[in-house]
């Protein structure tokens, strides 16, 4: 234990490389685990459960004046009426940009994350950089993005501290009019479901 | 007397650690290792031997925890909570292999149970809970003392003044459910900070800050 070679990063990995076999090995010989299981899971968080998921929610919201208005008064049963419940999504809120007031997300305690919609969190949301700054100089993170934003737009930040996972539905870019709900999709970035991005703008 | 509870992990407000590195969204891992310690930390998580409240705490007293990649940091706590029961030991941690019995589990996740455990989840709103205290729009202050176990109050937010915006019903509370003592549903609040209030003469202008907040953190202002 205590043992740390920071100049060492590759035999580091190693090392959590042949822990996490050794407790597989250790934890399948006791049966407390099924291999198969562990497999299903990667399975369901690498092909299934994705930020493509909450691009689908919020393009809906864009196109659907009435799924808009249940998205905001229920965001979990109209979040499950596509198909996205579960771990780490069950007490969802929906968080309209608006041309006043830019949200922005984050876990200062954890890494807490609504799963069935933007999938595993990235490593910088989990990270102590994004954590520790973005309640305090949100727009110093923004810019870190590449993100500025109108002067006069106030920005609301929501430390995810409970069980309540937070969903930010972007404005709606200029020039989307008759656009599809799956192109309106493809203009929707996981970042600008956190709060760190904006929805792509439609090539010309 | 019990050792003092330190948490590693409240990092709200806390400067020097650099800047922050965007990537891509279709990164899913970062090392070969990844996908099987998340898969081992939420199958041994939906064994019931544990609840995410005492997940949190044993990843957050890990004294190493801001010299840990974020599945490490639940590798360790993984390996904290099974030693803590006794489901395996320290030398079978040395060994790679069992060279103890098992202890009985209250069940197993099978393969074909995946996708109904995943899409359930687990719900914290409770029907049952004492009356709310609070409605919206009065103004609340918080709990201003630290307190020795887990609690889900961050440090800037202590002994603020702010308003209560949104009530969520009653929910199981973290701070008792960590320490393994019920579920204690209480109402949770989401409570708007002024930047001002949090950060005094360094606050940016613009700004708001909520967090979610139990009943018993606060107290009428």
């Amino acid at each position: 234990m205590g043992e740390h070679h920071p100049s060492h990063e590759h035999s580091e990995l190693d090392a959590t490389e042949l822990r996490v076999r050794a407790l597989q090995t250790i934890l399948t010989e006791k049966g407390y685990i099924e291999p198969a299981a562990l497999d299903a899971i990667v399975e369901t968080y690498q092909t299934r459960i994705g930020p493509r998921n909450g691009a689908r929610v919020v393009a809906k919201a864009w196109a659907d004046p009435a799924y808009l208005d249940w998205l905001l008064r229920d965001a979990s049963a109209a979040i499950a009426s596509l198909g996205y419940t579960g771990r780490q999504g069950e007490h969802m809120v929906a968080l309209p940009n608006t041309e006043q007031v830019h949200n922005l997300v984050v876990c200062t305690l954890c890494s807490c994350y609504p799963w069935p919609v933007l999938g595993l969190p990235p490593v910088w949301y989990k990270s102590a950089p994004y954590r520790s700054r973005v309640v305090r100089d949100p727009r110093g993170v923004l810019a870190e993005f590449g993100v500025t934003l109108p002067p006069g737009q106030e920005i609301r930040v929501w430390d995810s501290t409970a069980e309540v996972r937070y969903l930010v539905i972007p404005l709606r870019p200029p020039g989307t009019e008759g656009l599809t709900e799956e192109e309106l999709a493809e203009l929707v970035t996981r970042d600008s479901m956190i709060g760190t991005g904006l929805p792509r703008t439609p090539e010309p | 007397m019990s050792a003092p509870y330190t948490s590693y992990s409240d990092l709200g407000g806390r400067t020097g650690f650099g800047p922050i590195e965007p990537e891509d969204e279709d990164v899913r891992f970062h090392a070969d290792w990844e996908p099987a310690a998340l898969a081992l930390v939420l199958a041994m998580g939906a064994t019931g031997s544990w609840n995410i409240d005492m997940s949190r705490a044993a990843r957050e007293t890990l004294p190493h925890y801001l010299r840990l990649s974020y599945y490490q940091i639940w590798l360790a706590a993984l390996e904290k909570l099974m030693l803590e029961r006794g489901q395996v030991h320290p030398d079978e941690l040395a060994a790679g292999h069992m060279l103890h019995p098992p202890v009985p589990l209250a069940r197993v996740l099978r393969r074909e149970q995946v996708p109904s455990v995943l899409a359930a989840g687990s719900p914290t709103l409770r029907d049952a809970g004492p009356p709310a205290r609070f409605a919206p729009g009065d103004r609340v202050r918080t709990r201003a003392h630290a307190v020795p176990h887990h609690t889900r109050l961050p440090g800037y937010a202590r002994g603020k003044v702010g308003t209560i915006a949104k009530v969520h019903g009653a929910h199981v509370f973290a701070d008792v459910h960590a320490q393994g003592l019920g579920e204690d549903p209480q109402t949770l609040y989401t409570v708007v900070f002024e930047a001002s209030e949090l950060w005094g003469a360094d606050a940016a202008p613009g700004v708001r800050v909520s967090i979610d907040a139990w009943e018993t953190y606060l107290d009428l202002a």
